[in-house]
């Protein structure tokens, strides 16, 4: 298994901190990750993506030319990444904030209502969330009950009461595409 | 992990405590993490005015018997030039990251390997070498650490550690438990504390030519004696390899996808990757082009490491060259099209 994701959005998003929570779970799964993120001089509300491999070998070259899996949690990022996006592969798109249909053809795409649904959860902020669990439902590149397990690992025991939230919205992802 | 902090990890394992430097994208992590964890295992973490300040103080702090570090990216790296230089010439060990970005000038703060002429042709004035090691994953990253720290101290030289941007800013697993334990030595040569013994002085003024002469032919000596002993590299399915591809850091990494995927359409096809880059393995690349038929350099760059596989080679072989720069990546697609290119070439001459 050699999975490749963009993760694309607007800075704030979430979209850097999906990867490394996607990559940690990995590698609490034994499996090899990378997560390299567009650096550059930006700031919140600017563009932000990262690359994520995760695989069962080792990985080769860390860089994302062609992904597997596309989020696009803003328009811009869609429109920037959409033609990279692997013959067959899939593209999340966050339809709350996306109203385009996407133009090619030869690409699978999942309609996420992400900012709404986590707005019914009562914290916007969870979108990202939400996508992951719309991924983790078609490609199980790690399974989510791992996804529970890694933030409890990168959160400090003070944000330990947010896991059940991030539960709930891996859910509401899931549901979706389910 | 990201790479930058596995760095300054991997410092604290080898037993650095002293970390003098000027924040620079892509390599501010690095500071920033010893900044947090140096005051916790007694570290010395001080941010100088400039990286003309930090060399000097890296200088300073090596001539005491310390184990330092410094860090930089391209431009703060010419900055410290002239302190490496000093460094050399004085025969302190230290050890500098240059985690690059795309030049020349200020340039971008996007990956680049533009610095390699600088690093490995002595950047500075004079007669000197810079022991170069060339990373290739955040877990190499953290190893090299004390890898260079021993072979700065074993030689009496500065040692560099080349990365780009993408190493410095990716995350990878790194298992700092398994990483070797560094040797630190006793350095009797080191000033202060004089007790009943000689004045320790270092200089790296000469002003009787004789002696400079005497001083430089030393210093060759030791070069040469570091390229005959600590050359190191990587191959990658070169034995029966038609067409080599030499590639060092993350590239060689994307070259490595290319050639399995040439590897699947019958091209036989491998990879040479130099981690020493001074002194660069030129053994081992005649070794690994024995089968070869054609050799092809890849670089984020125009072309710099290109020319010591040329100079290694001596002609025997076409070495062809493809490069990107100012912060572009070679796509394994793009590097895989260079292989086929060059196998239909040679079956042209056939």
């Amino acid at each position: 298994m050699l999975k490749q994701l963009i993760l694309a959005g607007f800075g704030g998003q979430g979209v850097l901190s999906m990867g490394k929570i996607l990559a940690q779970s990995g590698m609490v799964e034994g499996k090899e990750v990378t997560w390299i993120p567009s650096y550059g001089p930006e700031m919140r509300g600017g563009t932000a993506n990262c690359a994520v491999t995760v695989s069962t070998s080792p990985i080769n070259s860390p860089l994302v030319a062609e992904p597997d899996i596309l989020v696009a949690m803003s328009l811009p990022s869609l429109e920037k990444f959409e033609p990279t996006v692997k013959l067959g592969g899939k593209v999340f798109v966050n339809s709350s904030l996306i109203k385009v249909e996407v133009k090619r053809k030869d690409i699978t795409v999942y309609q996420v209502p992400a900012n709404e649904l986590a707005d019914e959860l009562g914290e916007v902020r969870i979108a990202n969330m939400v996508m992951l669990g719309a991924i983790l439902a078609t490609e199980p590149i790690v399974k989510s009950a791992t996804v529970l397990e890694a933030l409890k690992k990168v959160l400090p025991s003070s944000k330990h009461h947010l896991i059940s939230l991030n539960a709930q919205a891996l859910q509401a992802g899931a549901n979706v595409v389910g | 992990m990201k790479g930058n902090e596995a760095i300054g990890e991997a410092a604290i394992a080898a037993g650095c405590r002293y970390f003098f430097g000027y924040p620079i994208t892509p390599q501010s992590e690095l500071p920033e993490y010893l900044a947090r964890r140096f005051p916790e295992v007694g570290g010395v973490y001080l941010q100088a005015e400039s990286e003309v300040a930090a060399i000097n103080m890296v200088y300073g702090a090596a001539a005491t018997g310390a184990r330092v570090l410094t860090s930089s990216s391209s431009p703060g790296i010419s900055l410290k030039q002239e302190g490496i230089s000093y460094a050399a010439g004085s025969e302190l060990p230290c050890l500098i990251v240059n985690i690059m970005r795309g030049g020349p000038g200020l340039g971008g703060i996007q990956p680049a390997q533009s610095d390699y002429f600088q690093a490995t042709k002595g950047g500075g004035h004079g007669d000197y070498k810079v022991i170069v090691l060339a990373p290739a994953s955040v877990q190499e990253l953290a190893d090299m650490v004390g890898t260079g720290f021993d072979l700065a101290d074993k030689y009496r030289n500065p040692a560099m550690i080349l990365g780009d941007g993408f190493l410095g800013q990716m995350m990878e697993p790194v298992d700092f438990a398994g990483i070797k334990k560094s040797k630190i030595v006793e350095k009797t040569w080191a000033v202060g504390c004089k007790k009943g013994r000689e004045r320790n002085v270092h200089t790296s003024l000469y002003l009787d030519p004789e002696e400079l002469e005497k001083h430089n032919i030393k210093l060759a000596q030791k070069y040469e004696l570091i390229a005959e002993n600590e050359t190191m590299a990587q191959e990658y399915l070169t034995e029966d390899a038609e067409i080599v591809v030499v590639a060092y850091g993350l590239v060689a990494r994307i070259c490595k996808a290319a050639v399995e995927k040439a590897r699947s359409e019958g091209i036989r096809a491998g990879v040479f990757r130099p981690i020493t880059l001074w002194p660069f393995p030129q053994k081992e690349l005649r070794k690994a082009v024995a089968a070869a038929r054609g050799v092809l350099a890849v670089e984020m760059s125009m072309g710099q490491m290109v020319e010591d596989v040329r100079l290694c080679l001596e002609g025997r072989l076409p070495v062809r060259f493809y490069g990107r720069a100012g912060g572009m990546a070679p796509t394994t697609q793009a590097v895989y099209e260079e292989i086929k290119k060059i196998s239909l070439e040679c079956k042209g001459v056939e």
